[in-house]
């Protein structure tokens, strides 16, 4: 019988555990291909070969994983920053139902061979239109939430929940356009031709690593690193220059994927610059979080949580410098094709976006089941280790072998013939690809430490709602 | 190159580019001109302790991007990307991809031309040209016909006597230069009855087990189906269409009867592309030699 509202935990418990869930699904599949990779003989059955299996790993862990992190932090923020519980707390259970079955109905479908091909789009007409329905009721449950809020002005993290939010509706929207021929089985043909769709399919592709994993995630960090670390954000105007810039200029960047094909070379160049361009709008978000622990440095001795996050910057500092760098037209020469993107992209995804999420669950799970502190401490602390040490291992494979690949494709003879035959290149990267399943495998036994860890949490506390607090007496 | 059919487009294109990148820099200056005040907070708090700091964004975070808006600006005066204006460097990556091919012709080009003189078993017998037709050979051909040339199902093996098409040099040349494309139509209107007996008799051609009765009737279907219009009489094909032999134990797709029903219902369409556009004569001279060098004792190491 509690008269003072609560703050809505149901919603955010829910996606916070399926965030570890789907998490350790998503690498397990991903393990798996590794594994393929390296063992042909591994891809026994269709359903279960590296083709089907690929976008699924693709999917669970950008919009399960990933998607479920979101998910819950968004809504936790969102209430806490804006004093009041979520709108529409219906249309919020439907959100985690809704996309807890697109991820079911995708783990089905993606083994069964149904699949539009589009990349980290790959779902078939159906459960996209599902997509869409559950994404405008997220939209409607968070804008509502900040419609209602009791301070005057909107904190910084739901700024990029919120440009997240809108502009992945409009991805979604556009790149799935298709014209559906059948239900069962289900099939569809894209709206666009030729190199368009190529196009579409790249700005589509590239802004849902610009905003499902950059803007969201900045989300996050906005929120969880000042929270972790007791201190205020470093700069209000970088916060403001750099998420206008960000969101503005990642729009034009997605051209850089396609560069030397048959997409006009304006077109390339413009996806260049502007990938050249977002190298400062990014790094803005990095500064921001780093220098937010400024004068309290030593925080980070003892506290694994803020080693997720701030670990988590540096690898996003990184890997935003490194992809202006991949679009430099000359370099991507070299770079294209090989697995150097492969790396690239998993410094992002396992450095960036998952050590971020997993400081902020680490951060939301003792919250949400009234307890002062996860079960272990230390074991965050080992998961930290384990994560970082398979990530240095998986990219510094990745860059190796990219490189190594791109060099022995382009070396000629004397003659003028290719040094080397395709499949040389292949042998020559077996050994990078082991590297890269033992630090994928360590990544992933990380995992299932959390999994524990969060288990025994659970099962010593019990669901909290927080009391609805008051907003702070605004000065000045 | 650019796809634009008229004017108006790319003068739009060309204008929203400009805005948007000149605006990048006008923001960031004149954000960079707003009141800050280096430690003290903005006097907004949520969440019980969420507070921002009004510190001035870092200068040299600031130049470094004003410094990609500077780079950008320039590289679209030299380079194409401002609508169907060309940049002053006259650059275009079909430009650049022509310059290069030519500039490989120029070098290499000699080098294999200098066969093209000599005919073709005298080219198989070159150590040097073996070894560049090998190099052709694994970047060009090993993806079906497997880096070996022992080939795969449906690609052949090219280093046993057997041709589909015939395996004199100039002819393995002919097939290099033009592509082949060996069609065995569907048969399944026999019914799966009829096709089994053919499998069956197929399969005891070269003395695979079989059924009797089967091949019995299956030899008189061979002849009233029309398979003997393209296999012959005898079912040792024909190489002017490509259809192979049947009785040599060599099987191109497998030898079980599932398969070869498989083959008789539903046709085959094999396709081996053209190269004389995508290599040029001379390096395909070079291919057939080697390729026919295979299964042949070339006469220069013969005489060794």
């Amino acid at each position: 019988m509690q008269s003072q509202p609560t703050y809505n935990y149901k919603v955010v418990r829910q996606f916070a555990v399926m965030t570890v869930v789907w998490g350790i699904v998503g690498m397990l599949v991903g393990v798996i291909i590794a594994a393929q990779l390296i063992w042909p003989e591994l891809n026994a059955v269709e359903w279960l070969g590296y083709g089907r299996l690929r976008p699924l790993h693709t999917n669970a862990v950008i919009f399960a994983f990933g998607g479920c992190a979101l998910f819950a932090t968004s809504y936790y923020s969102a209430q806490r920053t804006c004093h009041t519980p979520l709108f529409a707390p219906a249309l919020a259970a439907f959100t985690f139902w809704g996309w807890q079955a697109v991820i079911v109905l995708a783990a089905v479908t993606l083994p069964l061979g149904y699949t539009s091909g589009k990349e980290y789009a790959e779902l078939e007409w159906p459960i996209d239109i599902l997509i869409t329905v559950v994404w405008v009721s997220y939209a409607i449950v968070f804008f509502g939430t900040l419609v209602k809020r009791k301070t005057s002005h909107i904190y910084v993290s739901n700024w990029f929940f919120g440009g997240y939010i809108l502009t992945v509706a409009i991805l979604h929207l556009v790149n799935s356009a298709a014209s559906p021929v059948s239900f069962w089985p289900m099939k569809s043909y894209s709206a666009y031709a030729g190199v368009q769709d190529a196009m579409v399919q790249w700005w589509y592709g590239h802004n849902a690593v610009g905003f499902f994993l950059t803007a969201g995630f900045l989300g996050i960090m906005y929120y969880f690193v000042p929270k972790q670390a007791g201190r205020p954000i470093y700069s209000y105007r970088l916060s403001v220059v750099h998420f206008w810039a960000l969101i503005f200029t990642y729009m034009w960047a997605g051209p850089h994927h396609l560069h030397y094909t048959a997409l006009p070379d304006w077109t390339q160049s413009l996806g260049m610059i502007f990938s050249l361009i977002l190298l400062a709008p990014s790094w803005g978000g990095m500064i921001n979080g780093i220098m937010t622990l400024s004068g309290a440095w030593h925080k980070l001795r003892d506290d694994p949580i803020l080693k997720f996050l701030i670990t988590s910057l540096s690898f996003y500092g990184m890997s935003t410098f490194e992809g202006p760098m991949m679009s430099i037209k000359t370099v991507n020469a070299l770079s294209h094709y090989t697995d150097w993107t492969i790396g690239h992209v998993h410094s992002g995804a396992l450095g960036w976006v998952a050590m971020v999420s997993i400081g902020a669950i680490y951060y939301l799970i003792p919250r949400l089941f009234g307890k002062a502190e996860m079960y272990s401490v230390r074991l965050i602390n080992t998961h930290f280790w384990i994560a970082t040490i398979g990530i240095v291992l998986y990219i510094a494979a990745m860059w190796i072998a990219g490189v190594m690949q791109g060099l022995m494709w382009r070396d000629f003879n004397v003659d003028g013939t290719l040094k080397y035959s395709f499949i040389e290149s292949v042998k020559a990267t077996y050994p990078f690809y082991t590297i890269r399943l033992l630090g994928g495998v360590l990544f992933l036994a990380g995992m299932l430490l959390m999994a524990y860890n969060v288990w025994k949490t659970m099962a010593s506390g019990k669901a909290v709602d927080a009391l609805v607090l008051a907003p702070a007496a605004q000065h000045a | 190159m650019s796809d634009f059919v008229g004017g108006f487009w790319s003068a739009y294109v060309a204008l929203l580019t400009l805005i948007s990148v000149v605006a990048c820099g006008v923001f960031l200056w004149m954000q960079g001109r707003a009141k800050h005040s280096a430690g003290k907070t903005m006097g907004h708090v949520w969440d019980e302790d969420l507070e921002e700091f009004n510190n001035p964004m870092p200068n040299w975070w600031r130049w470094l991007f004003y410094i990609t808006v500077f780079y950008s600006l320039g590289y679209l005066v030299v380079y194409p990307g401002l609508g169907s204006y060309k940049g002053t460097f006259g650059w275009s990556s079909a430009g650049e991809y022509n310059t290069e091919l030519a500039e490989g012709e120029a070098t290499y080009g000699k080098i294999f031309k200098a066969y093209l003189q000599q005919d073709l078993q005298t080219v198989a017998g070159d150590e040097k040209a073996r070894q560049m037709g090998e190099r052709l050979f694994v970047n060009y051909c090993a993806q079906c016909h497997g880096a070996n040339a022992k080939g795969s199902p449906g690609y052949p093996n090219l280093t046993d006597a057997d041709w589909k098409w015939g395996g004199d040099p100039a002819t393995i040349k002919t097939t290099i230069m033009d592509g082949r494309n060996g069609i065995m139509p569907p048969f399944a209107h026999l019914g799966p009855e009829v096709i089994k007996d053919l499998a069956n008799y197929v399969r005891s051609l070269s003395g695979l087990p079989a059924d009797a009765a089967r091949v019995a009737r299956g030899k008189e279907s061979f002849v009233t189906a029309g398979c003997v219009a393209c296999h012959g009489a005898d079912a040792k094909g024909n190489v002017a269409m490509g259809a192979p032999n049947l009785t040599d134990k060599i099987w191109l797709f497998g030898s079980s009867e599932q398969i070869i029903v498989d083959t008789i219902t539903k046709g085959r369409n094999q396709i081996m592309p053209a190269h004389k556009d995508f290599l040029g004569e001379a390096k395909v001279h070079l291919l057939a030699a080697y390729v026919w060098g295979l299964s042949n004792k070339p006469a220069a190491a013969a005489g060794k």
